[in-house]
């Protein structure tokens, strides 16, 4: 079925070489998900090429890195964001043109990477109160806070930071009542139950819209701006020069109330963000296409039942990482184990360094192995490999080390030569303890493998990283259940060949010692 | 004919096993290489298979040096049977007996009338038993596979190392009985490990006494009764007897 799988997938893309092809990737939040697919089907459109999607990347390091090293053509940026965190240009910004002036000119030099028109709105820090409140009180903009004593809740993060709460507090001479720090999502809490009047947020959270809040305007320009704009890489527009006016058709047609709405549709009202992108398209009159999709189910049964199809499809692509990279690290581990149970000292360090590589942050691993391969499967594979090297390299030796001395000495003393002997009498002996090793190796993997969806290699983590990010529980449980019933499966089966290769002779004693 | 010239053997691990010893066994003789535990017997029986190189000294099989022929090939021309017998527990009765002959290329029909044979001799049936592993043996039952396994291919020479140490005394008895009629109809050359003093004047030709990794005394087993070499001989004996 596997095979059929790879053949069928070269197959299509081989078909589909005739029309060009263009990788879009996003951010692993709503606003950048939302944002790649309106340029995926403005671009399947108007520049008619095939687009390829890479979401859910694990935040601006993986998304820059990939498209850096061309493992996706184009995604979503703020411009604040390449300006601070990828250039670390902390230079004050007069204006948001000043600001995608400076990352342009910067980009464009050092990375040939381009920034595109913006799409109008600016996802910067916010500072919001209640919408009844504001309009008691009359207040439309930061600037007249100043007359009314109010309480703050603020982000810890806009709390410490130098351009922060103590700065905004010096420019707006604000007049504040008491102070307290909280989580993000807490403050929207606090905000609704009026424990606080003032908190800071993101100009096109949804939540202003849930939670009914007026944004109040930045009048003294304090918050450097984060417009959102298609980053692409030149080569790309050279060649398919007709997807720049494509982009183009974009620029300036979102406003902040917009994304918000936008954002809302995906994460209030559960929408899928591919069907949220068409409606706004054709609302736009760019395209008549439909992405018809049902929003999600509410129900955990009924939303299991909606993703069938999906989840097959996602469980059969999770059985393909996790098997090849199971099988590699057989290929390296058992021969290596063999090598390792002859020389102790090689044991030690060969043991040391598997032992290593398990340490490492599943995510950090994956973080490493980025800048070889790029996003996308082979790196998944290529750290499942690693992260499935220790458990069968240790019981390989250990079931190697395990064989009786005297039953291989007689071996050697009956005339069999070291591979006879290793062949005959030990790996057989062995086999059971290295078989228990790979099982526990691809239970491990099948678990890590969900982390895939973070670096755009798919798997049963895509439903659980998008379920993340627009807080879904159900979501997350739909791609986590399957992949906890498929390492219960695979464990089962594995067990199976384990009591299968093991010798009848040894399955004696099992069955004698119990 | 085997000779060990002035054999000297110090392990790895510091620990001196034979400090000089020279020893000559006849073709068609079973000599009992008879001591205490650490004395260097079976030591000195995996010189002669190589699975033990000398530190100093020479050790000839069949007028050649070991140290100057091919292991492998020297081994699959010598029997070779540990105490429990050593079965290989993932094969059967009769593929631990094939175990050589395989190793040797045999075509499988002459395997299989050769484990018929052998069966027989040692005293078992191969409908029975042949199909059997290891572990669904008795221990008399392993021992005589054990046996079979190192006489699959007709080697002039067989070390034994305690072939029937680990056994209940009766089965022993009986084993060593049966042993004695082989050893008058095989004409092997055996040397046999064993640390029990009856055994040793039981079934040899020759004894051969180790103490402390040299030879203290050989002879027949009426020799050695008669006149002990030493105190050590004569306590050991007394002990035994």
């Amino acid at each position: 079925m596997i095979i059929a799988m790879l053949v069928a997938a070269s197959v299509a893309s081989a078909k589909a070489e005739t029309s060009p092809t263009v990788i879009i990737g996003a951010k692993n939040f709503t606003e950048g998900t939302i944002l790649a697919e309106l340029m995926a089907q403005v671009l399947e459109v108007h520049a008619r090429v095939r687009v390829e999607r890479r979401f859910n990347l694990a935040g601006t390091q993986v998304a820059f890195d990939a498209l850096r090293t061309g493992a996706i053509d184009i995604y979503a940026e703020y411009t604040g964001t390449g300006l601070r965190d990828i250039l670390g240009d902390t230079a004050p910004v007069e204006s948001p043109a000043q600001a995608l002036a400076r990352v342009s000119g910067a980009f464009a030099e050092r990375y040939n990477l381009l920034w595109l028109a913006p799409f109008g709105f600016n996802n910067t820090y916010v500072v919001m109160m209640r919408r009844a409140q504001a309009e008691q009180l009359g207040v439309t903009t930061i600037g007249e806070l100043a007359t009314h004593p109010l309480r703050y809740g603020m982000s810890h993060e806009f709390l410490e930071r130098k351009d922060g709460m103590q700065a905004l507090r010096q420019t707006y001479r604000l007049n504040v009542a008491s102070l307290v720090g909280m989580e993000h999502d807490l403050a929207y809490e606090a905000l609704a139950d009026n424990a606080i009047d003032v908190s800071d947020g993101y100009s096109t959270d949804a939540k202003i819209i849930t939670r009914d809040l007026r944004v109040l305007r930045d009048d003294h320009s304090f918050f450097p701006p984060y417009e959102a704009a298609p980053l692409v890489r030149r080569a790309v527009l050279d060649r398919v020069p007709q997807a720049a006016a494509a982009l183009a058709l974009l620029a300036g047609r979102i406003d902040d109330e917009t994304m918000r709405r936008l954002n809302y549709a995906v994460e209030g009202e559960q929408r899928d963000p591919a069907e949220v992108a068409s409606r706004f398209l054709r609302q736009l009159g760019l395209t008549r296409q439909h992405v018809d999709t049902a929003a999600r189910e509410r129900s955990l049964l009924g939303l299991l039942w909606q993703r069938r199809r999906v989840t097959l499809d996602l469980t059969a692509w999770h059985l393909v990482l996790t098997g090849s990279a199971e099988l590699l690290a057989c290929l390296v581990a058992i021969p290596l184990g063999i090598a390792a149970s002859r020389r102790p000292r090689f044991a030690g360090v060969a043991l040391g360094a598997a032992s290593v590589m398990q340490t490492i942050p599943s995510i950090a691993l994956l973080a490493f192995m980025l800048p070889l391969f790029g996003i996308g499967a082979k790196t998944a594979i290529a750290a499942l490999f690693l992260y499935g090297l220790l458990p069968i390299l240790r019981n390989t030796v250990t079931g190697l080390r395990g064989v009786d001395a005297q039953v291989a000495e007689v071996a050697l003393g009956l005339g069999m030569t070291p591979g006879q002997l290793l062949r005959q009498i030990e790996l057989p002996l062995a086999a059971p303890v290295i078989l228990a090793g790979v099982r526990t190796s691809t239970v491990i993997n099948i678990g890590t493998a969900t982390l895939a969806a973070f670096i755009g290699a798919g798997g049963l983590g895509e439903p659980i990283v998008t379920g993340l990010t627009v807080t879904d529980m159900n979501l997350i449980l739909s791609g986590a259940l399957p992949a906890a019933l498929l390492a219960v499966l695979v464990d089962a089966l594995l067990a199976g060949v384990e009591r299968w290769a093991t010798p009848r002779g040894l399955r004696l004693r099992a069955s004698r010692e119990s | 004919m085997i000779e060990l010239r002035d054999v000297h053997k110090r392990y790895p691990d510091g620990h001196v096993a034979l400090r000089g010893l020279s020893l000559r066994v006849d073709v068609a003789t079973t000599v009992a290489l008879l001591g205490p535990s650490g004395c260097g017997k079976t030591t000195t029986l995996k010189l002669i298979n190589r699975l033990v190189t000398p530190t100093a000294g020479s050790v000839i099989v069949n007028g050649e040096d070991v140290a100057a022929v091919d292991p492998i090939q020297l081994r699959l021309g010598i029997g070779y049977v540990v105490q429990e017998a050593g079965l290989f527990p993932h094969l059967t009765a009769q593929e631990n007996v094939e175990v050589v002959p395989r190793l040797l290329g045999w075509p499988p029909a002459r395997r299989r009338e050769r484990a018929a044979e052998l069966f027989a001799l040692v005293g078992m049936d191969l409908a029975e038993h042949g199909a059997s592993y290891p572990l669904e043996l008795s221990g008399g039952q392993r021992q005589r596979v054990g046996l079979a396994r190192a006489l699959a291919a007709d080697p002039p020479l067989v070390l034994m190392d305690e072939p029937f140490g680990a056994l209940d005394p009766l089965t022993r008895r009986r084993l060593q009985r049966e042993f004695l009629q082989l050893k008058g109809r095989l004409h092997k050359t055996v040397i046999l490990v064993t640390h029990d003093v009856d055994e040793a004047f039981l079934l040899a030709d020759r004894v051969a006494v180790l103490s402390a990794g040299a030879l203290v005394q050989v002879g027949t087993p009426d020799e050695i009764r008669a006149a002990p070499a030493s105190e050590f001989v004569a306590s050991f004996l007394g002990v035994g007897l």
